[in-house]
């Protein structure tokens, strides 16, 4: 649960302004991106939207040895080659919002899965750190991941760490450092390599691109691969952000932009498009292709630095997670541990709300007094005490405690993991609503809710 | 042709993927999930109201619907 807080304080506008480098934090969904994000920014976030998008990056700052951060939080996904505005997102920040550093985490306990994101990365910017998070709970399940050879293979710096304990954060601040710092000594990095046909035709992209745009090699590379995989909004993104006319509309839509139909690019473009054709290499088999590379060289590089000393380890958590989603106890127990979290919300919340009401009714009596002393007209104090002060008073009185206690609770049993299978759970119930099963936790949010009025 | 699904498969019971079907969206969100060719995977739950399912692969587990489990092909 991302606490984000809208309350800008005189220091935070402090780092704000001055903040020196821009940290992207990229990531699959439930790799503990928030908790980093989270723990290394403290109260100094607020959301905010990048190029005006309704799915917002959310935006801290954080200062290490006198330096001051930028971090974004861009969206969790499992790849930023499809078109879901998340992805579209993710990705857009990645290539165009020049970043000094992108921080990648990834799961230690399903590394393979999330190193296709990385490599996907991997391909835009060669200013990565690979973050390796849930390093404890991967020694529960008796897996080791070998950040040496993995930071050996894919020629980045690696650090492994364990979000939920703020002090093994710390190796990942000193990378951020250094990486913000010393830019320009990277070596070239672990670059997927594809089929020899297609490798030949990226190249030929990837020299115009450099000769006829000055852009750099790496980036030039990927936006190659891009204008042959003819995803729509990535071409659209590029052309409008580094000014390239790859696809058929842009010089319509960009009057200014350099119309000319001999186009070096496009002509290219065209000859390539035909050739691989003619090799039976059509749009469709191109990207599925592209996929199979990626997905392959994450495996074969997860075999090289994982190794899983227990092969049974998953055997004791499948069987409660058997359990827990079984048609017989499976949506009982999820009643029951929803009750016992709302009994305790309720019933526990009234010991503080009778404490601050009252703490604050005590008060009340003192501000009463304190008018008579000074001789305040009565229709003063009593719009001032029984009017603001007392609304205000009760309002905090019975909302404050619900929401301290119905959140954290809320918090662990997201961290025990059981949020996704409440939504595995009744995933099949709510399609016969037509939404998804994530509905179920905005739904109990919304139940304590009316229960406190 | 054999055109089994994924969702023939019995729980803990493992086929190989041949090949994904499906419109274009759908396609891509599951190549990406890692589901290519020559992937092992295997059902190992059932949401109490039969759908989902959730399935083994990549050493991850991921909840796939029926629907979008029709795409995936095995050998």
């Amino acid at each position: 649960m991302k606490k984000l807080k809208t309350d800008r304080g005189a220091k935070q506008n402090k780092i704000e302004t001055k903040a020196k480098y821009t940290v992207a934090l990229a990531g699959n969904p439930n790799v503990g991106k928030s908790t980093i994000f989270n723990n290394l920014t403290g109260m100094n976030q607020h959301t905010g939207n990048w190029t005006g998008k309704t799915v917002a990056n959310a935006t801290g700052y954080f200062e290490y040895r006198g330096e001051n951060y930028q971090l974004v939080d861009i969206p969790g996904t499992y790849s930023i080659m499809s078109h879901s505005e998340e992805e579209e997102i993710a990705r857009n920040y990645i290539c165009f919002g020049n970043p000094d550093v992108t921080i990648v985490v990834v799961d230690a306990t399903c590394l393979e899965r999330n190193l296709n994101l990385v490599l996907q990365i991997t391909e835009i910017t060669d200013n990565i750190i690979l973050c390796v998070n849930l390093l404890d709970e991967a020694k529960k399940k008796k897996i080791t991941v070998d950040l040496e050879k993995l930071s050996q293979i894919l020629k980045i710096p690696v650090v492994g760490v364990t979000a939920r304990k703020k002090k093994t954060l710390n190796e990942l601040l000193k990378a951020t450092r250094k990486a913000c710092e010393h830019k320009e000594k990277l070596k070239t990095i672990y670059q997927v390599q594809y089929e020899e046909t297609i490798e030949k035709v990226i190249r030929e992209l990837q020299e115009i691109l450099i000769k006829q745009y000055q852009i750099k090699p790496e980036l030039a590379r990927w936006i190659g691969i891009k204008i042959l995989d003819g995803e729509e909004s990535i071409i659209e993104e590029i052309e409008n952000q580094l000014h390239i006319d790859i696809g058929e509309n842009y010089s319509k839509k960009n009057k200014e932009g350099k119309d000319d139909d001999s186009n070096e690019l496009k002509t290219i473009k065209k000859q390539i498009t035909e050739e691989l054709k003619e090799k039976g290499i059509t749009k469709e088999i191109f990207k599925e292709k592209l996929v199979t590379t990626m997905v392959k060289n994450a495996e074969e590089i997860a075999k090289k630095v994982c190794k899983f000393e227990n092969k049974a380890y998953a055997k004791r958590d499948r069987k409660i997670d058997k359990i827990l989603t079984s048609k017989k106890y499976g949506i009982p127990i999820m009643i029951l541990f929803l009750l016992i979290i709302f009994w305790i919300t309720l019933v526990g919340a009234n010991y503080p709300s009778q404490f601050l009401f009252s703490v604050f009714g005590n008060i009340q009596e003192k501000l009463i007094q304190f008018a008579t002393y000074i001789h305040c007209p009565e229709w003063l104090s009593n719009m001032l005490i029984l009017g603001v002060y007392q609304t205000l008073t009760w309002v905090i009185s019975v909302m404050l405690p619900p929401m301290a206690i119905f959140f954290p609770l809320f918090t662990i049993l997201e961290d025990l993991g059981y949020l996704p299978r409440i939504a595995f759970n009744m995933d099949g119930f709510f399609k016969k609503a037509c939404c998804s099963g994530k509905q179920m936790i905005t739904m109990c949010m919304g139940v304590t809710k009316w229960e406190i009025f | 042709m054999n055109t089994r699904t994924i969702n023939t498969l019995a729980i803990e019971e493992t086929g190989i993927v041949s090949k994904i079907m499906g419109e274009e969206t759908i396609k891509r969100r599951l190549l990406d999930l890692g589901l290519i060719e020559g992937t092992k995977i295997k059902p190992v739950l059932v949401s109490p109201s039969g759908d989902p399912r959730a399935f083994e692969f990549r050493g991850g587990l991921i909840a796939i619907r029926k629907e979008d489990a029709e795409n995936v092909k095995i050998k």
